[in-house]
């Protein structure tokens, strides 16, 4: 062709200019969260409830059976408590995790690679913020769900100590928020269901180990540095401390970790989504 | 000539060692129908994805609707309807939910998306399927609901890519339709397609491109006119003795093409250019007499075939 003989557009050097902040954010969460609450009624609801019972079982079988043998336990602000109560906060934080962790992995890469479902918001007005925000949000409101049903078996049982168990809700999504964030961000990068079944992998150790089961000073010191780096940990003794009644000042680094958590979590999948499919 | 809503030049896009497409200039004014034809890795998909803001250029000059992508990507997106090569709707959705979601994306009210998605239904013809699940819908359907979502926030500009193709005959003529339908309305369209019948049936104006690059550019009638005869002879001898016949054609018609199943007989007068070849002693197993297309325009252009 042929561009003699158009009329000639001005042609100002253009620098691969980066997306203005506004280029990021629509201000347009709520549709997103909208078309997942939609979505939801299609899902496949005994998936949904196995992640639920998980901790339940666990509570029955370990909390109510093996406690029996156990009696009492001593948690990290030397209080005794019994068995079941010690573990029932552990349990509740895991299952805030697995609720997070199965929406943020599972489900996000099917929407990232199959379904091409954030390609096709990304052609919209919304912006990459809207849909990490948007998605972590239903991450994070599967989590709680989990999580409120198990405090009510908590409650039936007699397992929350004190009335501070009411603080452990918002603790619990806190929790939720944390990994429904941070499994997204590390879902982006992932290119074939095997890498998903890694996290499956990962998660089993974490679960069984942070403390959860047991007080972290069975442990020699070098392994409970490594178990209190992970963010299970934070999670069980924040959650234990507040049914248990046990407040302490550490709580507030625990608290402080799930933020900076949260924080990392949705800059990198803001920018993951933004590299993927705004390149 | 009113101000273009599309106005690309020296546009550029380097994936790597690879470039895609490699200073391309071309402008679309309002209500115009533009395709881009050419065959498959030509660079159709990556210019749509930078006109549709979704693509950053690695370098020259691309303005749409007066602004540019690389600041207002989500003011211009607003402003688009996007048809993708594959079809990316909401499976976990019904169909008439996924125009009502797929509006809101856009911000807007939700009384004001169910009212248009009603009658983008009608207009997709999908009423009566409203309450099915994407995925029983036929691959016409789902290509029309495509369609209706991405006119859902009433775009200025409809950027369809490879809008037909994988879909049979009796679908394609009925999405043509509805495309026509939109252009009459003064949707202004633009299109990517290896389907040159699309490229003369949808297109005002259309770039040949190959390789990155615009090859020529005009309207089909014009690209047949300056690069094609009126009519072409097609005639085949058996593949071994193609060669040696197009040997003995020299002169025929005012241009030969000799292709590995047929020899291209290019000619003001296709039934007097055969004349003339059996006239030679020549004897075709078959031959056929046609006008020509912008497949022979890209033949001519490139020297291979848009469908290979």
């Amino acid at each position: 062709m042929s561009a003699a003989n158009l009329p000639a557009p001005a042609t100002t050097a253009a620098p691969a200019l980066q997306p203005r902040r506004s280029a990021l954010y629509a201000g347009n969460t709520g549709a997103v969260i909208h078309r997942g609450l939609l979505a939801t009624r299609s899902t496949n609801y005994l998936v949904v409830l196995s992640g639920f019972f998980e901790p339940v079982f666990y509570l029955l079988s370990l909390g109510i059976g093996f406690g029996a043998l156990v009696g009492t336990v001593q948690t990290s602000t030397g209080q005794e408590v019994p068995y079941a109560a010690f573990i029932a906060p552990a349990l509740l934080a895991v299952s805030a995790m697995n609720g997070a962790v199965y929406d943020s992995t599972w489900n996000v890469f099917f929407k990232l690679n199959y379904s091409k479902l954030y390609q096709g918001m990304l052609t919209t007005s919304l912006g990459p913020l809207d849909v990490a925000l948007g998605e972590i949000f239903l991450a994070l409101l599967r989590g709680a769900m989990y999580a409120l049903g198990f405090m009510v078996i908590m409650q039936a049982f007699g397992l929350n100590l004190a009335w501070t168990a009411l603080l452990a809700l918002p603790a619990v999504l806190l929790i939720a928020f944390g990994f429904a964030s941070l499994g997204m961000a590390i879902t982006s990068y992932m290119k074939t269901f095997q890498q998903i079944e890694w996290v499956t992998f990962i998660m089993l150790p974490m679960f069984l180990f942070s403390a959860t089961f047991y007080p972290i000073t069975v442990y020699p010191e070098a392994i409970q540095w490594i178990i209190q780096a992970l963010p299970l940990w934070h999670g069980v003794e924040l959650v234990r401390g507040l049914t248990t009644g046990a407040l302490s000042s550490m709580m507030l680094v625990h608290v402080g970790y799930y933020l900076v958590m949260i924080a990392i979590g949705v800059v990198f999948t803001t920018n993951r989504l933004r590299a993927l499919f705004l390149k | 000539m009113p101000q273009p809503v599309i106005t690309a030049s020296q546009l550029t896009k380097v994936y790597g060692d690879f470039t895609a497409v490699d200073g391309i200039d071309f402008e679309v004014a309002p209500g115009e129908s533009f395709g881009l034809l050419g065959p498959n890795g030509a660079g159709k998909s990556t210019t749509m994805r930078m006109v549709g803001a979704v693509s950053t250029r690695t370098s020259g000059a691309l303005s749409i609707l007066g602004l540019d992508p690389n600041d207002h990507g989500p003011d211009i997106r607003s402003q688009l309807g996007v048809v993708p090569q594959q079809d990316n709707l909401d499976q976990e959705l019904r169909v008439r939910d996924n125009l009502l979601v797929y509006g809101r994306y856009f911000g807007l009210p939700r009384a004001v998306v169910a009212e248009r998605a009603d009658a983008l239904l009608e207009f997709a013809q999908l009423t009566d399927r409203k309450k099915a699940k994407v995925d029983d819908l036929s691959g016409g359907m789902k290509r029309r609901l495509t369609i209706a979502r991405a006119l859902i926030n009433e775009p200025r500009i409809l950027l369809l890519d490879e809008p037909t193709t994988g879909l049979d005959p009796q679908a394609r003529h009925i999405l043509w339709d509805r495309l026509f339908r939109l252009k009459e309305q003064g949707t202004t369209l633009v299109l990517t397609t290896h389907y040159m019948d699309e490229a003369e049936q949808l297109c005002d104006r259309l770039v040949v491109v190959d390789k990155g690059r615009i090859m020529a550019e005009g309207s089909p009638a014009a690209l047949i006119r300056e690069y094609s005869s009126k009519e072409v002879l097609e005639v085949r001898f058996g593949s071994d003795k193609n060669a040696e016949a197009a040997e003995r054609m020299a002169g025929v018609g005012d241009r030969l093409e000799v292709l590995p199943d047929r020899i291209l007989v290019y000619s003001e007068n296709g039934e007097a250019a055969l004349e003339a070849v059996t006239h030679m002693g020549l004897e075709p197993i078959t031959s056929l007499v046609r006008r020509s297309s912008l497949e022979d325009v890209f033949l001519r252009l490139t020297g291979r075939s848009l469908i290979e």
